[in-house]
């Protein structure tokens, strides 16, 4: 004991499975995580692609796609249910398998212990635990789409009756069943990882590493992981409660009189308000669980790149503890005209936009950084200042959706599509790109391909910002979104066939993170050699060598004197001070 | 040599992404400034185009001086060779973060506040004026019931286990309340200029009444009867659309939505038979 974080060395497995699929390392399990994820976001993004290709030429033949599903497509038109399982699950898929996934447990494992000096999580075998929890919650929900009936098509905020009644829509059958067990298995995976995250955090930090030295990106995982061990549980119980309903003939969400098929359900006493009531109280902290770690990438990405500090570090670290907490109150703002007490909706109103201030003052903070700096625009720096935009442009729009007056229109509109796409969608994306290619030398000891890169970063954002943006004024238009077509409404006929554009623009958007994964693949293979320190940045997890060993720093672990941001201190020797360097070498400056 | 070669790309590099911002803000403006919103046609609907139209104003501002602001700030400083400004004083941190917290809370608290929820409450938190036409409204997968009370001014009871091929609202016939309703399928007929209370329900999944040139919307919850109402400026047909995902034929739940001149409005109600299964 005696406070020696280096009691948790132990010597490194030698056999082949002990070492990388049943490892316990969080650095194995890290990648683990991010490749699980990569994988689940190319079937969600190819499910993208073919929701955009029905929306964009509804009435075409696609007689090849008929051979690939031969149920979903036949004859080479796009089925009505098959559209609602692909919207349904592509949701599913991109929200909590790749960017839970990716983002959080991913970058989140890997980078946490290197950035506050442990030699690995608290609970390693807690760690490997979650990893293989999720492994059978993605089989689960890629095997729906094989059962009958489908995967499932009540969306991805599952509202009963439709997610609860068998004879609703056809993917309400054992789809949907699959469906509550993936997403339990994904929470139980997601809880024991918060845990640890939270754990490792608050215990784990190396001499010298305070609270206030923290690099951002680690607030933002302490901030996700308390949301998410707070908000995960009640759609954890809401989903079995679901499951009841479906199987067991109980009736929390389902009312009396429900009349289905020719007859009426013995249901009575439910009501479909609890499910959503329980279901935002996840769902809108859990927007904040992938915002905010996205956000904390962005500003750690910044000051490698401007040669200078971040600015307003405390303010940010207050802000995000301020969504925080804002976050855990305002999830009826999903629900103003669901039928919810008008005077209760006033209260979600008034706290939602309560939070646009703290992200004001987070997204100032964000492009007041680039003040003075000698701005460097490598490929890692694009994305994160194109997070930066779309940060904004997100943000704004949810200023028209928590409003409950504006809301009224816009609810359930490609407003709320375009809207979140660029928070939970391009956020968070760009902050996964940016972060790949900011720490592949670190975790393969190769550069990626800095020409691939930044082509792949204009495809991306400029596509994305065609499409998105695009959909925020068919929102005002009244386009109602989860529509399988357009053509049955005359009011729609003046703005339906911008559809044909925004799909075409979404097939850029797809075809640009193909250039990524050859990148990805190729320099894994063929990158240049990276140095230790490619980008001389300050944060701790640089000082390890590359890529870092089993227990991270060789004999003795770091010892931290400073912040995590000192790029040229005047006076230093190179323009950047990693957090080891003694005060005794370059100064402190805050 | 080298070494200019490199500042060069990057000087170019910086303009190209801040002529990208800039031009996304040009788009921005040009998208803000065409008519989106469907033709007024309600009372209320004056008001609820008032906030959004503050909004775009106030937060389309917002939008378009952060990109360029952005753009600025990348194409200003990939130029430098030296950092000019480092570290801010704890103070002057504090202060700058004052602009982006007053401005979110005079656009987005002060907007919802001053504008939006007074527009809220009259519309939600009172009732129905006494003069209001009623209309009850049953969504069903894929279809709108219209069910209107009758010379008696009051809507029969139901029974869901009464529902039939014939009577698909389950009508209970031997309440008296009940033998002058006049059921309609998927047309509603409205008069313009009086109030329509519209008692919405649901027989089976959830839906969505939504009337775009009206800016109604109100999710149908089956077990529940939810009150709203709204004023019809305009006579003309117009559409009513489902917003609440409710099955494979969503897209197509289309009713109608006639507001015609009272007097007519109520040659056609008197015309209409009374139900009877």
């Amino acid at each position: 004991m005696a406070g020696k974080p280096s009691v948790h060395t132990h010597a490194e497995p030698t056999s082949f499975w002990r070492r990388y699929i049943f490892s316990t390392d969080h650095k194995v399990i890290g990648i683990q995580y991010y490749l699980t994820a990569m994988g689940m976001a190319l079937v969600g993004g190819a499910l993208a692609m073919l929701i955009r290709l029905q929306l964009g030429w509804p009435d075409e033949k696609w007689p090849l796609l008929a051979k690939i599903f031969p149920r979903g497509m036949s004859g080479g038109v796009m089925n009505p249910d098959f559209y609602l399982a692909l919207i349904t699950m592509h949701g599913t898929l991109m929200i909590f398998f790749f960017v839970s996934l990716g983002l959080v447990s991913g970058f989140g494992n890997y980078l946490l212990p290197l950035q506050i000096g442990a030699r690995d999580m608290a609970f390693p075998f807690l760690n490997m635990l979650s990893y293989w929890t999720v492994v059978p919650a993605c089989v689960i929900m890629l095997a729906s789409f094989f059962v009958e009936g489908g995967a499932a098509a009540s969306g991805w905020t599952a509202y009963p009756p439709l997610s609860a009644v068998e004879q609703a829509v056809p993917g309400s059958g054992l789809g949907q069943t699959l469906w509550i067990l993936g997403m339990a298995l994904f929470i139980a995976s997601f809880t024991m990882g918060g845990l640890n995250f939270v754990t490792t955090i608050l215990n784990e930090r190396t001499r010298g590493m305070s609270m206030m030295r923290l690099p951002l990106f680690i607030w933002t995982l302490l901030i996700a992981s308390i949301l998410g061990l707070l908000a995960f549980p009640p759609l954890t119980a809401a989903a079995i409660l679901l499951l009841f309903d479906r199987h067991g003939g109980t009736s929390f969400f389902l009312p009396s009189g429900l009349y289905f098929g020719e007859r009426v359900l013995p249901h009575s006493g439910g009501s479909p308000l609890l499910w959503q009531h329980l279901f935002w109280f996840l769902g809108h902290p859990e927007v904040y669980v992938l915002i905010l770690p996205a956000l904390g990438i962005a500003l750690d990405l910044l000051p490698p790149f401007t040669r200078k500090p971040i600015f307003g570090y405390r303010l940010t670290v207050y802000s995000l503890f301020a969504i925080g907490v804002l976050s855990m109150i305002v999830w009826g703002h999903h629900m103003f005209v669901s039928g919810m007490n008008p005077y209760v909706g006033e209260f979600f109103a008034i706290g939602t936009l309560a939070i646009t201030i703290p992200s004001a003052i987070i997204g100032f903070n964000l492009i007041a950084s680039l003040w003075g700096a000698r701005l460097q625009l490598r490929t890692p720096a694009l994305f994160a200042l194109g997070s930066i935009a779309f940060f904004g442009t997100g943000g704004l729009g949810g200023v028209f959706l928590g409003n409950a007056t504006s809301d009224i229109q816009l609810h359930d509109t490609y407003f709320v599509v375009g809207h979140f796409h660029f928070m939970i969608g391009g956020v968070t994306l760009l902050a996964i790109l940016g972060g790949t290619y900011y720490w592949f030398p670190k975790m393969f000891g190769r550069m990626m391909n800095e020409r691939l890169g930044k082509i792949h970063f204009w495809l991306t954002f400029i596509a994305f910002y065609a499409v998105f943006l695009t959909q925020h004024f068919l929102g005002f238009g009244g386009m109602p979104r989860r529509y399988y077509a357009f053509s049955k409404f005359e009011f729609l006929a003046p703005i339906r066939d911008m559809n044909a554009f925004i799909s075409v623009a979404a097939f850029v958007l797809g075809a640009a993170q193909l250039l990524f994964l050859f990148n990805f693949f190729w320099s894994l293979f063929r990158g240049a050699r990276a140095e230790q320190n490619p980008w001389r940045a300050a944060t701790l997890e640089w000082v390890a060598p590359t890529p870092p060993p089993h227990g991270n720093w060789g004999e003795t672990v770091p010892e931290v004197h400073r912040w995590p941001y000192d790029y040229s201190v005047p006076g230093a020797p190179e323009d950047f001070t990693p957090q080891t360097v003694p005060p005794t070498v370059v100064e402190v400056t805050r | 040599m080298h070494e200019g070669n490199e500042r060069r790309k990057r000087i170019l590099e910086g303009f190209f992404f801040a002529f990208v911002l800039i031009t996304i803000a040009v788009v921005g403006i040009g998208l803000g400034v065409r008519r989106w919103l469907p033709p007024l046609a309600s009372e209320h609907g004056a008001g609820i185009d008032r906030m959004i139209h503050y909004l775009l104003i106030t937060v389309g501002a917002l939008f378009i001086l952060g990109h360029v602001v952005l753009g600025y700030f990348i194409w200003r400083f990939s130029r430098q060779e030296r950092i000019t400004y480092r570290l801010a004083s704890a103070r002057a941190e504090k202060l700058w973060s004052l602009i982006p917290g007053i401005v979110m809370a005079l656009v987005a608290e002060g907007g919802v506040l001053v504008i939006g929820l007074p527009i809220w409450q009259k519309y939600y938190l009172h009732p129905a004026p006494p003069d209001a036409v009623l209309v009850e409204v049953t969504a069903e997968q894929f279809a709108w019931n219209i069910r209107y009370p009758g010379a008696d001014g009051r809507l029969g009871r139901t029974d869901p286990q009464l529902i039939s091929y014939e009577n698909p609202l389950g009508i209970d016939v031997r309440d008296p309340a009940s033998r002058d309703d006049i059921v309609q399928l998927g047309v509603m007929y409205v008069p313009v200029g009086r109030p329509i209370h519209v008692r919405l329900r649901s027989k089976d999944t959830l839906h969505s009444f939504f009337l775009p040139h009206f800016r109604v919307k109100q999710d149908a919850v089956p077990g529940m009867t939810i009150d709203i109402w709204f004023t019809p400026t305009q006579t003309g047909e117009f559409e009513i659309a489902c917003a609440e995902l409710c099955g494979f034929g969503h897209f197509q739940m289309r009713g109608v939505l006639r507001v015609l001149p009272l007097e007519e409005f109520e040659r056609w109600l008197t015309a209409q038979p009374a139900f009877s299964p």
